[in-house]
């Protein structure tokens, strides 16, 4: 008998049995869809990280002189005080790797802190305040909606000029222009010459609430110590550019701290693969844990078809009886059940990928997961799924094969 | 009946279609060897009519599966179409029952979820056979049996006498040299029946070699040939005038 006549039969008797089998395909069908969108977030969550989190917190190419890196996982106790025991970034540690790098770079200087800004009775707290130099647009990618950033000029001479974050913005002017009013950082007026467009928001963390005011303006003691720096950010024009940089940034900060050649680096040359590697660290549990749930729910499906299968042995005792007394062979026997487990599966797990689409779109659409299907994972819930048949149709299948066709016949 | 006394070692003359000796079939039920059969010596020839009776426990059902390729037997031989087939493994007996033997159940045995077409498909499927030669050789049968315009009905469409009409089509659908059939009309009334031994007879005159079990006397009063088996062994073998 030809596979695919096997098929056909499984398909027919499914179709005649549809309780029974859209309850044994259950198993399958949550097992794939679960498959599908938690893929569908790791990988959605993957691609953001890599291609849009680490640009948007550090910018292409761009490395960051600190003290201790942004991103951290599970750093111990005792790693974290030899952190904070390290000298701070400085203006003059800045100033130097400028005028130190022979690479083609812009570099800018930021510090932040949380404050209130307000306006006239208006308020709006928690506010990341970043006192930076001029590039840090360009470096950021932060575009200008209305008005203009503040100037290499303003920056040195420590203007009281802010440019305001899209969300701040709403708060405290609504619909009217903020251009040229005078707000209240931490008490010092600055006033308002650029807003910058809307970035959106990072895992369901709003990226507008912010206010950048000139590095050297008078909001500066309310970010950090005189003199101090919280990054130093430097853009190269290529990866290997970077990368040039990096090692000449090292060389100049490990000669002003007097470092020896033993002696590790007390600050970090901080990149987006410092972001990425802490996502690999999250990405690694959900790897962990998503094949756990998967793996579960696959079993119980499994078990949930072959006692299925078992049940339509039982109950077509008869028919096979028959079957073989028309001439099939065990193997003909054994394929036709094995193509029913395996068909039953293998809807339940095309279902499954269905819903788990959908899941995935549901998801991408109402949280501030980012999600995104992996072609990867239909193949593999198909194959997973149709895995899970065969494996399960084996037992009754060879049960029902060995069947002796005068008792078979017999049977009422 | 008189008949060429057969030796171990013999082969079949040509036109024998089914030839037992010294059959025998033993049950191993625990304790005790139940003796089915004690050596069974048939012979029939193509296109005999032949009724096997007996009460039960005389051995005439094992003896029917023994025939029909069902069930092996403990010693003896058995030759259908001058093939050996007493000592044939499992996949073997398969093939033969698929092409040589066609079955007729008193209970009638069709795929309740399946038309009559697609039953009557069932052991071309078996043989290997494309979908369109199988649809086409299945309608014929179908219509040898009077049921040409009943290929879509599912068997609770149809009668009894529908049914087994059906059934005997399936029986045939492979041109098997042996009609087997086992109380044909114990599930059908006494009208039904006879319509039943009608087509028997019927396929018999055009050439079939028909073998029924059966315990009523009238039905077995349609053969040509009867064997009445007792504890085991041949009691009586006798032709009957038509």
């Amino acid at each position: 008998m030809h596979f695919f006549e096997a098929v056909r039969m499984a398909l027919q008797t499914i179709r005649a049995q549809k309780l029974k089998s859209g309850f044994s395909l259950l198993g399958v069908f949550v097992g794939v869809a679960s498959l599908i969108a938690a893929w569908g977030i790791a990988n959605g969550v993957n691609r953001y990280m890599t291609e849009k989190f680490a640009q948007t917190l550090y910018g292409v190419n761009t490395f960051q002189v600190r003290r201790q890196p942004m991103f951290n996982a599970n750093v111990p106790d005792s790693v974290w005080r030899a952190w904070r025991r390290r000298p701070r970034i400085r203006f003059s540690d800045a100033e130097a790797i400028t005028s130190g790098l022979t690479v083609s770079v812009i570099t800018a200087w930021q510090s932040s802190d949380q404050v209130t800004v307000a306006f006239a009775n208006k308020e709006a707290r928690d506010i990341e305040l970043t006192a930076a130099s001029e590039r840090y647009f360009d470096i950021k990618n932060l575009r200008i909606e209305i008005g203009r950033p503040f100037t290499g000029e303003e920056n040195r001479s420590g203007a009281p000029v802010a440019v305001l974050g899209e969300a701040v913005a709403k708060r405290l002017f609504s619909d009217r222009t903020p251009l040229g009013k005078s707000v209240r950082i931490g008490g010092v007026p600055y006033r308002v010459i650029g807003v910058v467009e809307h970035q959106g928001s990072i895992l369901g963390f709003p990226l507008d609430r912010f206010v950048v005011v000139p590095a050297l303006s008078p909001a500066q003691n309310l970010v950090n110590p005189p003199g101090i720096l919280d990054a130093f950010l430097v853009k190269a024009h290529s990866d290997l550019e970077m990368r040039e940089a990096m090692s000449e940034a090292e060389g100049i900060m490990r000669s002003r701290r007097h470092l020896r050649p033993q002696q590790d680096n007390n600050f970090v040359l901080d990149t987006s693969e410092g972001v990425q590697r802490f996502w690999a660290g999250i990405s690694r549990i959900l790897v962990t844990v998503i094949p756990g749930i998967v793996i579960v729910s696959l079993v119980i499906g499994g078990i949930v078809i072959m006692n299925i299968m078992l049940m339509a042995v039982a109950e077509r005792t008869r028919e096979i009886g028959l079957r073989k007394s028309l001439g099939a062979r065990r193997a003909d026997v054994l394929r036709q059940f094995l193509a029913e487990s395996t068909t039953i599966a293998t809807v339940g797990a095309v279902f499954g990928i269905l819903a788990g689409i959908g899941l995935t779109f549901v998801i991408n659409a109402l949280s501030p997961l980012p999600a995104s299907v992996s072609p990867t994972s239909i193949v593999l819930g198909v194959v997973m799924g149709g895995g899970v048949g065969v494996v399960a149709g084996v037992y009754p299948a060879s049960r029902a094969a060995r069947l002796d066709p005068i008792t078979a016949l017999r049977q009422e | 009946m008189s008949q060429q006394e057969f030796r171990t070692g013999d082969t079949p003359l040509p036109d024998v279609v089914i030839l037992t000796h010294k059959l025998t079939r033993e049950y191993d039920m625990g304790s005790e060897t139940v003796r089915a059969l004690r050596g069974v010596s048939i012979q029939i020839r193509k296109n005999e009519y032949v009724a096997v009776m007996g009460p039960s426990g005389s051995g005439k059902s094992t003896l029917m599966n023994l025939v029909g390729c069902l069930d092996t037997p403990t010693s003896g031989e058995y030759w259908l179409n001058a093939q050996k087939v007493s000592d044939l493994a499992d996949d073997d007996l398969a093939r033969i029952r698929n092409k040589e033997i066609g079955f007729v159940f008193q209970t009638f045995n069709l795929l309740p979820r399946a038309d009559a077409l697609h039953n009557v498909e069932l052991p071309l499927i078996y043989a290997g056979l494309g979908a369109k030669e199988r649809r086409a050789r299945a309608a014929q049968a179908l219509q040898r049996v009077g049921l040409g315009d009943r290929m879509d009905h599912r068997p609770n469409e149809l009668s009894g006498g529908q049914r087994q009409r059906v059934a005997i089509a399936r029986a045939l659908v492979n041109d098997p040299s042996i009609l087997l059939a086992d109380e044909p009309t114990g599930n059908l009334d006494s009208t039904t029946g006879l319509e039943i031994m009608g087509l028997f007879r019927e396929l018999h005159n055009s050439g079939q070699t028909v073998v029924m079990v059966t315990h009523e006397q009238d039905i077995a009063a349609q053969a040509a040939r009867v064997i009445t088996l007792r504890d085991g062994v041949v009691a009586t073998d006798q032709l009957q005038a038509a």
